[in-house]
């Protein structure tokens, strides 16, 4: 094993341990098996594991979505992969209307334990249909849990507690993350996929970020840190439920909050934490909680576009600054 | 009715606390009158009233500190009828109040309301014409409350202005701690100076000016008059500066926003030690229609004033060229900062004997080397040396002084 692990390898080695775990566990979706995975994530597990368990599905997330709810009801531990968050859109009323719903419907009789896998997030210049931050949508949704790896350990250590969960389960890989790498840190660590984790320690404001946006929230805070502001970041990794109670505890001690999230700003997940942050520790806050969001428009194509349209670091920075007013530095 | 405010008592002011009261409600004033004395960084100024009236209703107690713009106290016009206050203002009448104003020349405004129409609701008369709403955090707020603290007087340094939690603890720190008033002028010193010298391009010029004229005319006049009416050379200075000035008017204005406003008339900024360290420069308005006794009278005046930290505002505010006299120091020349945003600064040395020539003779002469720090943006090396040759030329002729 190399000394250092990248994201893609991470998430590869929980399929492959999840595989050897449990023989009801199998792997469903696009180009998973002869391709090895639209970004390379299932590489060399069809010659691993075999056709029965390495399976390509036709292009119809209606379809094999529905067909790994029907699995997960007779008794597998199906993990389905949609390539992209925007073609989960297909699948929605699987998701939605069966997955999340089945356990309530049925007077909990029937729960779905199935894990879906998807990518999710712009940056990769592949433009206004495969680039989008919808993760903020399955949040909305009661019924699922809506989980964002944001570190290779995350990456790794994440899918094993998804799937002993006994109801559905979103997984939202960034595609920006897969080449991220991290020192190896041999066996897996469990991961508590209930709460969200304080990746810097910090006194002056609480940065809170996921997926995608942690790495760069990370450099916001270096680059504060280096004016003598001390940014706490905080990782949500779980997007659903929301663990209010991490997000709480921070931002009464620093009082005050940035969250950065790479969706539309309107109606997204960021709205939803500062609604709950105003809600809750409206009388600790001492500045308004402060958002930096993707801009609302269909992703860009063109790369200086794209960016322009993406959270960059110096604009969490700048939203950062402008919580802490005339502060002698 | 009449908002009496806090005006911004010097270019760097942005809150005062409210020492005293001079009136109480029912009082008439007139213009000129002080009505409070407000305590800034660098002294204890008398708040005067530019309008006359009937003091109403004082509205911020003794101690508190408030931002500059804030509604002190309300003075009914005269003729106005206390019984008319109450009535909710049209809305149309109800003046907009622009943000604090924080220029030199700021003075105390008072903002006019129309009588208002009819009185028909005591609810809608509580009212009073709001200040724009001062920006508290929630933190701040609870905080100032648990205190025991109005948060409206606390000068905020929040995001857009907001009074944060952080200006409530410092609003609440025992103000012996933040007290220490030669602490607070040397920071005051420390920012003006820094800006002056940061932004200003000056240029220096000096000459050496013979006095043995001034000091012999000086001697003569003091012989015959009571110690306390005795004159100073430095009232000369005045004098020869303020007139002086008047010839070459680039010397004498301020540098505002990019412009030189030139003044019409010369208030000469006096630099004056105080004890325990640190200097302010009031200034003696109209130095150059006084006459020589009275030059000195008020400076006299503003001496003692200045180290017993009482002066008016305008004596902060208004000097339109400083003169700094560091003749008692033993030192040849003063290379001074100006004091923006006035344009130039005139300095004094010793005053010392030295050897002068004098119809082909060498003769010992009493002589001070005058310097000239001026801002290059206003004049030039040539108007800046005209100007100092006009000083000493009439630091020779003491009588026309």
């Amino acid at each position: 094993m190399s000394a250092v692990l990248s994201y893609r390898e991470a998430v590869r080695q929980a399929l492959r341990e999840a595989l050897a775990r449990d023989p009801r566990v199998f792997l469903m979706g696009e180009d998973v098996g002869r391709y090895g995975g639209s970004y390379a994530v299932s590489l060399g597990l069809l010659e691993e594991f075999g056709p029965e368990r390495i399976r390509d599905a036709p292009l119809s997330e209606l379809g094999f979505v529905g067909a790994g709810i029907g699995a997960a009801l007779g008794g597998m531990r199906p993990i389905v992969e949609i390539m992209t968050v925007n073609f989960s859109l297909l699948a929605l009323d699987q998701l939605v209307n069966t997955a999340a719903a089945l356990r309530h419907m049925s007077g909990g009789q029937l729960n779905v334990p199935l894990v879906v896998r998807m990518a999710t997030g712009a940056g990769r210049q592949l433009a206004a249909q495969h680039s989008h931050s919808l993760e903020g949508w399955y949040a909305h949704v009661p019924g699922l849990r809506v989980l964002a790896p944001a570190t290779v350990a995350d990456a790794r250590g994440m899918l094993w507690p998804a799937l002993e969960d006994p109801d559905p389960v979103l997984i939202f890989e960034h595609a920006q993350l897969y080449n991220l790498e991290e020192p190896a840190g041999g066996a897996a660590q469990p991961v508590d996929i209930r709460r969200a984790r304080i990746r810097r320690a910090g006194r002056d404001l609480t940065l809170i970020a996921y997926g995608g946006m942690l790495p760069r929230t990370l450099a916001a805070a270096e680059a504060l840190a280096r004016d003598g502001v001390e940014a706490e970041v905080i990782d949500l990794r779980v997007l659903r439920p929301l663990d209010a109670t991490t997000l709480l505890e921070s931002v009464r001690r620093t009082r005050r909050a940035v969250i950065v999230d790479e969706e539309w700003r309107s109606g997204s997940l960021a709205a939803e934490i500062s609604a709950r942050l105003m809600e809750q520790a409206f009388y600790d806050l001492d500045a308004p909680v402060g958002r930096v969001c993707g801009a609302e428009v269909p992703v860009p194509y063109a790369r200086h576009l794209e960016d322009a349209a993406l959270p960059q670091t110096p604009a969490i920075v700048a939203a950062a600054r402008s919580l802490l007013g005339a502060r002698p530095a | 009715m009449i908002e009496f405010k806090l005006a911004s008592l010097g270019a760097d002011m942005d809150q005062g606390t409210l020492l005293e009261w001079r009136v109480k409600p029912g009082d008439a004033v007139k213009k000129g009158d002080v009505l409070a004395v407000i305590d800034t960084t660098k002294a204890a100024l008398d708040l005067e009233c530019w309008h006359p009236g009937t003091v109403h209703e004082l509205l911020v107690e003794p101690g508190r500190t408030v931002p500059v713009g804030t509604v002190l106290a309300r003075l009914l016009e005269p003729g106005e009828a206390a019984a008319q206050l109450p009535a909710a203002p049209a809305a149309a009448a109800v003046p907009s109040l622009p943000a604090a104003p924080a220029t030199a020349a700021a003075s105390v405004t008072a903002t006019v309301t129309a009588a208002a129409a009819a009185a028909t609701s005591a609810a809608a008369a509580a009212a009073p014409a709001p200040a724009a709403r001062r920006p508290i955090s929630p933190a701040a707020r609870r905080r100032a409350e648990e205190l025991g603290l109005a948060p409206e007087a606390i000068a905020g340094t929040g995001p857009g202005g907001a009074v944060s939690l952080r200006d409530v603890e410092a609003a609440a720190a025992p103000r012996a701690a933040s007290r220490d008033r030669s602490v607070e002028i040397r920071a005051t010193i420390a920012a003006a100076m820094s800006r002056a010298k940061r932004e200003v391009p000056h240029y220096y010029l000096s000459d050496e000016v013979p006095l043995g004229a001034a000091l012999e005319w000086l001697r003569r006049q003091n012989a015959g008059r009571p110690v306390s009416e005795r004159l100073l050379i430095a009232a000369l200075y005045l004098r020869a500066v303020a007139l002086a000035a008047v010839r070459h008017p680039a010397l004498n204005g301020w540098y505002v926003d990019g412009a030189f406003r030139p003044s019409a008339t010369v208030h000469v900024g006096m630099a004056i030690s105080l004890r325990g360290g640190g200097l302010i420069a009031p200034a003696i308005h109209a130095v150059e229609q006084r006459s020589l006794a009275d030059t000195m009278r008020a400076l006299a005046d503003v001496v003692a004033r200045a180290r017993a930290g009482r002066l008016r505002r305008e004596e902060l505010t208004e000097p339109t060229i400083t003169l700094t006299n560091l003749g008692d120091d033993s030192v040849t020349a003063v290379h001074g900062i100006i004091n923006a945003p006035q344009v130039a600064l005139v300095g004094a040395g010793k005053i010392s004997a030295r050897a002068w020539v004098v119809g082909g003779q060498v003769v010992p002469m009493p002589a001070v080397t005058l310097t000239l720090a001026a801002d290059h943006r206003v004049s030039d090396g040539h108007g800046g040396a005209r100007f100092l040759a006009d000083v000493a030329s009439r630091l020779q002729r003491p009588a026309d002084l």
